[in-house]
């Protein structure tokens, strides 16, 4: 019972420690985006803000191109995921363990399998021109595994008959969607939207094979990684990325879990 | 509208579930302005039958008649008929007006139009001033009202209610009885709700279906039911009841029942149809029974047995008779009058006997 | 009151006979397992299509030369892979899978104990922590391995903490571009997601098999040995699982802090593409690395499954 009690103790300070190990590496880059220097070290004398000045310069347009792509996957994404999780949950499936396992095998396969079978399955038997869109479809495979699970989260505690009290007042299907199942699982949704969002922006892997001439974000910034002189405003863009990055998931997760109190 | 139809003609109405008979050929009518109860036990198809009715449920086979038309294959939403889920179903990201007004919504009526319906409502299930609470602010006894007021201002041709007072503490259950059948009397439609309380069936029901897997043992009053059930499981079902197994030995006015080594009692025909040889049931309400220290005599039958439990209720009190050839324990429930000189002083562990007059006996059938 | 209950016989005219729905309307609104596939019917064919046709052209392309439309079929690429001058190939894929398993490892005992602490020690706001240190995970990769060159590099964070404490005389310049470096980041860059199943299925034994195991006077280490890890096993399982398949084929911490002794059998594969433009190869050798990423995952499992019955119950 001793132990117990002095483990009790340590616990924030391990919890600490831990956390300090995880994120004080990618804090690094935000502290030294403001540094006046080209080379990473300690001490930090200057601050300044002129890396940012030219990030924004540079790399606004491209960035603007990829996001469409990354958006209109979000959308196809989560609209799967919202129609596979309404079908798990809502009905008797024969073979659901299967299905989920299935639309579960994006997670587990490497990005380099999944970027050169769909590399050869584009360019060699289709022939079809290597587009933002052919980016688009492979961002979709692999955020969708992410859209069902959250959407499947939210979706488990809800109450059948609140549907079918919506049928039974006089509502069609689709009104009965529009007015009950919609708002409802709408935290879901939106939690979905934005984890795609993530999820797409940060692949680096798919885009490589698949864009042939147009450089996505992180095929970008890995070009530019390997030459120091670009480096600082490298990290204005990274600690950018970072903060949006940690807003958006916050986001999603304080919508996903805030409001379970509306399914009761 | 032909008055004497019924509003509701069930007529060999089956559901299959795989191989698995819910509901087996029911047939049954239900008047206008009848505040009816569906009785069963959990797994009896009473549930099922009540979904086949509000349309959520598409019967295997048979006909559904609500007022004259046909809608065993009428989708929910179009039907005449709307329900009070068990869980009362309040949408939780609407308030308690736009909760109510939801069926309206459909109906082409105007913002004020449906705004004045909903507080008429209010004003019916005594909420009124409740309309922007939001749901989850909602007690128990609210949420029921709210259900039912949501249902009501689709002015319905038929209520259906799936066990409307099982969430209910036992207080506010006593309540919603009484002002369910002033709302039934009020609104003056037809009410029919399933549940598996028996005490709740015989004291807000005008009629009762009593069913048991799948099928319909017997509809009849609450008062019918009890004191004339047809069969084994309907005497069961409905409130204690006293059971003796044996078969017929003659009949000679009454029917005499030979117990085996209990005895021969003699029980009145009834409606029933036996013959000598026939296996039946005496079956003998706690009520009619009486404690006697001595044998009584003719028009009576009398059985005999050790007393082992005693409990004092004020008016009454409630006595556990054992008798070993018969296996289990008789329940007799006696009012504690002073004044009967034949009744036994009796106390625990004594033998005694048990005694009815022939009249009170009930014979059933299996 | 109108006699109501029983039966009535009422003549059939009276009442409007239906029309009947077509059996097929009868057969939507009655089986549920029709609606719940109609309804993942979309998602299904993409994927199925996606993934079953993406790898049929794979497995059709590492059969190809590498001659554009007018390619034919051969077993050169394969040949390639097995020749004697092809041992590149084989060296990586055997350094890929044991780092693989190094990485696996390294995050796992890295993890456990916090997912421990979280599920058994705090009390309150677990959902809070746990939320706090998965984020990391989210944020973009390519900067997670980033900061460790940053940190690692001859004129990095390290170094200059170092020698700024006056631990060492002059900048090391061994931390960088070598195997140590890819497994310290890979290890990092995992290590906020592995925590996640695990804690899930620590989370989900059920205490009274730990209190009874008090109660029979198990010490810390044995209770651990015989309630706590067997039960938790699962959720460990699948993360390693996960982890070992994700990392063998990574190819951009190698890029980047791996030097030439920490290349991965990734790099080779994306410099035969950028630099050589040889597909057909990239194919091949991307289902050399799948089958023997298959062939160790399969073994893996048939071994802990295998434990298992042999241990009988515990």
């Amino acid at each position: 019972m001793m132990r117990q009690g002095k483990i009790r103790g340590l616990v924030p300070v391990i919890l600490g420690i831990y956390i300090f190990i995880l994120y004080g590496p990618v804090l690094l880059l935000p502290l030294f985006s403001f540094n006046d220097n080209i080379y990473m070290t300690f001490p930090i004398r200057d601050l300044t803000l002129k890396w940012y000045g030219q990030m924004i310069e540079e790399k606004a347009m491209i960035t603007a191109l990829w996001a469409s792509v990354k958006v209109t996957a979000a959308i196809a994404s989560t609209i799967f995921g919202f129609m596979s999780a309404k079908a798990m949950v809502t009905y008797k499936i024969v073979g659901k363990g299967y299905v989920l396992a299935l639309i579960m095998v994006p997670l587990v396969v490497p990005s380099i399998i999944l970027g050169a079978s769909l590399l050869s399955f584009f360019r060699q038997f289709l022939d079809v021109e290597l587009t933002l869109w052919t980016v688009a479809l492979a961002y979709t495979l692999i955020s969708t595994p992410f859209s069902l699970l959250v959407i499947m989260a939210r979706l488990e505690g809800f109450d059948r008959s609140l549907e079918e009290a919506s049928a039974d007042l006089g509502m069609s299907a689709w009104q009965t969607f529009r007015r009950v199942t919609l708002p409802l699982a709408m935290p879901g949704v939106l939690a979905s939207l934005l984890l795609s969002f993530m999820v797409s922006f940060d692949e680096f892997m798919l885009a490589f094979f698949l864009s042939s001439n147009q450089a996505t974000l992180p095929v970008y910034m890995y070009g530019l990684l390997r030459f120091p002189d670009f480096l600082p405003a490298i990290l204005a863009l990274g600690s950018c990325i970072l903060v949006v990055s940690v807003a958006l998931i916050s986001t999603a997760e304080w919508l996903r879990r805030g409001q379970d109190k509306t399914l009761h | 509208m032909n008055v004497s139809e019924p509003m509701i003609a069930i007529e060999s109405v089956s559901k299959l579930f795989g191989s698995v008979r819910a509901v087996d050929d029911v047939s049954l009518d239900i008047a206008r302005n009848e505040f009816f109860a569906i009785l069963g036990a959990s797994g009896s198809g009473k549930t099922t039958l009540l979904r086949i009715l509000a349309g959520f449920e598409i019967p295997t086979t048979g006909e559904i008649f609500v007022d004259g038309e046909s809608v065993a294959e009428v989708l929910p939403n179009r039907r005449p008929t709307n329900m009070v889920f068990q869980s009362y179903a309040i949408f939780p990201h609407l308030n308690v007006a736009e909760n109510i007004g939801y069926g309206l919504l459909n109906k082409g009526l105007s913002k004020t139009e449906i705004a004045s319906e909903v507080d008429q409502m209010l004003q019916m299930i005594r909420l009124h001033g409740y309309g922007s609470r939001a749901a989850h602010q909602l007690s128990g006894g609210e949420r029921q009202r709210v259900a039912l007021a949501r249902a009501l201002v689709c002015k319905p041709k038929v209520l259906l209610l799936d066990e409307p007072l099982g969430a209910l503490d036992k207080k506010l259950r006593e309540e919603m009885q009484f002002e369910l059948r002033q709302l039934q009397r009020l609104v003056g439609i037809t009410f029919v709700f399933v549940t598996h309380d028996q005490e709740e069936a015989l004291t807000m029901a005008d009629w009762i279906a009593v069913m048991s897997k799948g099928k319909i043992i017997q509809v009849d009053t609450p008062s019918r039911l009890y004191e004339r059930p047809k069969a084994r499981e309907v005497a069961e079902f409905i409130g204690n009841i006293n059971l003796l197994p044996g078969t017929v030995r003659h009949i000679d006015g009454h029917v005499v029942v030979d117990a085996g080594k209990i005895g021969e009692f003699q029980v009145p025909l009834g409606d029933r149809v036996v013959s000598p040889g026939d296996t039946v049931t005496l079956a003998v309400r706690p009520e009619k029974l009486t404690l006697r220290s001595e044998r009584p005599g003719s028009g009576f039958n009398a059985l005999r047995g050790r007393l082992t439990a005693e409990s004092y209720a004020g008016d009454r009190s409630f006595y556990l008779v054992e008798v070993p050839e018969l296996g289990k324990e008789i329940k007799v429930v006696d009012l504690n009058e002073a004044s009967s000189a034949d009744r036994a002083a009796v106390s625990g562990d004594d033998q005694v006997w048990v005694a009815w007059p022939v009249e009170s006996g009930l014979l059933l059938t299996g | 009151m109108a006699s109501a209950g029983e039966l009535i016989n009422r003549g059939a005219e009276t009442r409007a006979r239906p029309s009947g729905r077509s059996r097929l309307w009868r057969w939507w609104y009655t089986s549920e397992s029709l609606r719940g596939y109609a309804l993942l019917a979309p998602t299904l064919m993409f994927m199925v299509f996606m993934l079953l046709v993406a790898l049929t052209s794979l497995v059709a392309q590492s059969f190809m030369t590498n001659a554009g439309a007018n390619a034919e079929f051969t077993l050169d690429n394969y040949a390639a892979i097995f020749a004697p001058n092809g041992d590149i190939f084989r060296i990586l894929l055997l350094r890929s899978l044991w780092m693989s398993v190094l990485i696996t490892v390294c995050v796992v005992l890295f993890c456990y104990p916090i997912a421990y602490l979280l599920a058994f020690h705090v009390k309150r706001h677990k959902v809070f922590w746990l939320i706090v240190i998965t984020i990391p995970f989210w944020t973009s990769y390519l900067l997670r391995v980033f900061s460790w060159k940053v940190i690692l590099q001859q004129e990095g964070v390290l170094n200059s903490v170092m020698l700024w404490l006056g631990v060492i005389d002059a900048p090391l310049n061994t931390l960088l571009h070598n195997r140590s470096a890819v497994i310290v980041t890979l290890t990092h860059a995992w290590a906020a997601f592995a925590i996640l199943p695990i804690y899930v299925s620590l989370e989900k034994i059920d205490r009274s098999w730990l209190e009874a195991s008090i109660d029979l006077g198990d010490s810390f280490w044995r209770r651990f040995l015989r309630v706590t890890l067997p039960l938790s096993m699962p959720g460990v399982l699948g993360a390693t699982l996960l982890l070992f398949i994700r990392n063998v084929g990574d190819f951009v911490t190698p890029a980047l802090v791996g030097g030439v002794s920490g290349t991965m059998l990734g790099n080779i594969i994306v410099s035969l593409f950028t630099d050589m433009a040889n597909e057909p190869l990239v194919a091949a050798v991307s289902i050399f690395m799948m089958l023997s990423l298959t062939a160790v995952a399969c073994l893996f499992v048939l071994l802990i499954g295998g434990r298992k019955r042999l241990r009988g119950v515990t």
